[in-house]
């Protein structure tokens, strides 16, 4: 039951550090990019190769991660992204599945269509056990990293977004580009950097999330469902939003996956759409923003 | 007055020619009658689509739901009920009909990232459904064993598919003419008027949810249409047909044609399947890369000029 939960939790979290740079560009930036999974596979793959072909240790992969998708982001942003903002919600979502067949297609032909696993090192592999009965608690060292991992990153962001000086900017920039701009904020700069930031802890989620996702060339269409319920669900004006719409889909996901196996992934998706109709913008909405 | 009032709703000399042409392909091409089968159904399908996201203005990527729905519907009603194909076509449209109307109210509000999820949320659970209900639906395996009856009981689907090219055609050709008259109906534009402008819609007096459930049903139904046809003239029903790449693709066609209006689902479909073909017959594994790549490009340089090649060099405004 515990163990349940915090494997809920874990995956929960995973989810959240995998869909914030998907809220941050579309909640921020008001940019509908269904490639956004394909920064995590990116990011689960660099981890792999490095691995297996440079043999890198696994912790020292993590942030090359980060850094590598960060920069493929930023690069891919300049190029393509900059010319797609003004354009219609249609016109964004045909661009970014375009983006996502080319990745598909492209990994496959590069690296292969079957599954690659992540080999972790020996003190990720042990398994810790509290308490008993039904209160057992079982926890996975690896989960446990994974959920500090997050937690730390969501903190870092919050602060980083409501204390900072480049958060007051880019929630400037958002909030009335024309304005900023005429203050002597660098409007293009921040929206770039925001979107190589998102574009990383994409990446870095994919290669938090190899071992437990699993990696292959599907990757973005499979979990691309599941960011986007995230943001949806979360609502995009907030960190707190997808945060706690992770934590309950995760939870819902992993509760229904063990208890009815049957029914699948029908459940989040019969409980996204409950949502939704309930509060159509998402749980979490700032009162009087446009 | 009346008359340059219907002056647009009046059939065009090129449109008689172009369905001269595409009544004479099944006749001239019968070697190819499969081909020009699957063409028609997928004009079928994009028209569907065109009629809420290029008239109403709704972004769904989940029509594949009554597509699919349709084609199970189809399939079902031919093995447990009975063969016959147009009984068979109007029920399973009139399933999807009903799929159509109970979830219009999920597309009446929010945001258009709202109606992208729902819409895609609503053909994820069928296909979950499809897929665990699978005494009913053969699961994964597909439903397989569907017989169809003869045509009108003279014509019997041949291997050939000759029949059946001519079967989809008729209904593709039907269908177009039920369009025609209702986007050029004063319902039609009203349609129009609410992609544009839904607040002043509602202030000059007209129901914009009423009007919205109207033709997310009408689409529905269409697009039911379009899965059944595929169940009928296949006989098979697979996943394949709740699928998230089936929505993509039709989206995918009726943009290549042009969305808003009719002939652009035509074109479309007409582009994407010759497209599709050609590229498989050059990679077939990686045909997914290039539909990518063009779908990016196109996006990039506007999707508005890719019929109106006069524009290719203007500078923009």
């Amino acid at each position: 039951m515990l163990t349940l939960l915090f494997d809920g939790i874990a995956y929960g979290m995973l989810l959240f550090v995998l869909s914030l740079g998907l809220a941050v560009t579309m909640g921020l930036m008001n940019f509908i990019n269904l490639a956004h999974g394909a920064f995590a596979m990116a990011g689960g793959y660099i981890v792999v190769l490095l691995m297996q072909k440079a043999g890198w240790p696994f912790l020292a992969c993590l942030p090359a991660a980060f850094v590598l998708t960060a920069l493929l982001g930023a690069l891919l942003e300049r190029l393509l992204y900059r010319h797609m903002y003004g354009k219609p919600h249609l016109d964004q979502v045909l661009f970014s599945i375009g983006l996502v067949f080319m990745a598909v297609a492209a990994v496959d032909w590069g690296i292969g269509s079957e599954q690659k696993y992540v080999q972790l090192p020996e003190y990720f592999r042990q398994r810790f056990e509290f308490g008993s009965g039904a209160l057992t608690l079982g926890m996975g060292s690896y989960r446990l990293f994974v959920v500090i991992v997050c937690v730390l990153l969501a903190l870092v962001l919050q602060a980083l977004l409501a204390r900072t000086r480049f958060g007051a900017r880019l929630r400037a920039a958002v909030d009335d580009p024309r304005v900023a701009a005429g203050l002597g904020i660098p409007v293009d700069r921040v929206f770039m950097l925001t979107f190589a930031v998102g574009s990383g802890l994409a990446g870095l989620g994919g290669a938090l999330g190899a071992d437990l996702l699993g990696l292959e060339p599907n990757f973005p269409l499979k979990y691309m469902v599941y960011f986007l319920i995230v943001c949806a669900v979360g609502g995009t004006s907030s960190i707190t939003g997808p945060l706690v719409a992770a934590l309950v889909l995760g939870i819902a996901d992993v509760f229904g996956k063990y208890y009815v196996p049957k029914l699948g992934s029908f459940i989040v998706y019969s409980l996204m759409i409950a949502i939704l109709l309930w509060r159509p913008q998402g749980l979490f909405v700032r009162q009087g923003s446009r | 007055m009346r008359a340059s009032l219907l002056a647009d709703s009046r059939w065009r000399p090129w449109e008689v020619v172009a369905w001269v042409v595409l009544w004479a392909l099944p006749v001239a091409l019968p070697s190819h009658a499969a081909l020009i089968n699957e063409i028609a159904i997928l004009a079928l399908f994009a028209l569907s689509l065109d009629l809420i996201l290029g008239y109403a203005g709704i972004v769904s990527l989940g029509h594949a739901a009554f597509f699919g729905l349709g084609a199970y519907g189809a399939g079902l009603f031919a093995k447990h009920v009975m063969p016959d194909p147009l009984v068979g076509l109007a029920v399973a449209m009139a399933a999807s009909a009903v799929l159509g109307l109970v979830t219009s109210p999920m597309i009446v509000r929010g945001s258009d990232l709202t109606r992208l999820m729902v819409t895609m949320g609503v053909a994820l659970v069928l296909y979950e459904l499809a897929n665990k209900f699978d005494t009913l639906t053969g699961g994964a395996d597909g439903l397989q064993g569907v017989v169809m009856g003869s045509l009108l009981g003279v014509f019997e689907f041949d291997l050939g598919a000759r029949v059946a090219s001519v079967y989809s055609m008729a209904v593709l050709f039907v269908a177009f003419i039920v369009l025609r008259r209702v986007v050029h109906s004063p319902f039609g534009s009203s349609l129009q008027a609410l992609r544009d402008n839904r607040l002043r819609l509602s202030a000059i007096g007209l129901s914009v949810n009423g009007r919205l459930a109207a033709v997310y049903t009408l689409s529905a139904a269409l697009a039911g249409a379009a899965g059944a046809l595929l169940t009928q003239t296949t006989g098979f029903a697979s996943l394949d047909a709740f699928d998230f790449h089936r929505s993509a693709d039709v989206m995918l066609a009726l943009v290549i044609g042009g969305a808003g209006w009719l002939w652009g689902g035509l074109a479309g479909a007409l582009a994407f399947k010759v497209l599709h073909d050609l590229i498989a017959s050059l990679t077939v594994q990686y045909w997914t890369f290039w539909i990518g790549f063009f779908l990016v490009v196109l996006m990039l340089v506007g999707r508005e000029k890719l019929l109106r090649p006069w524009t290719w060099w203007k500078r923009q405004p």
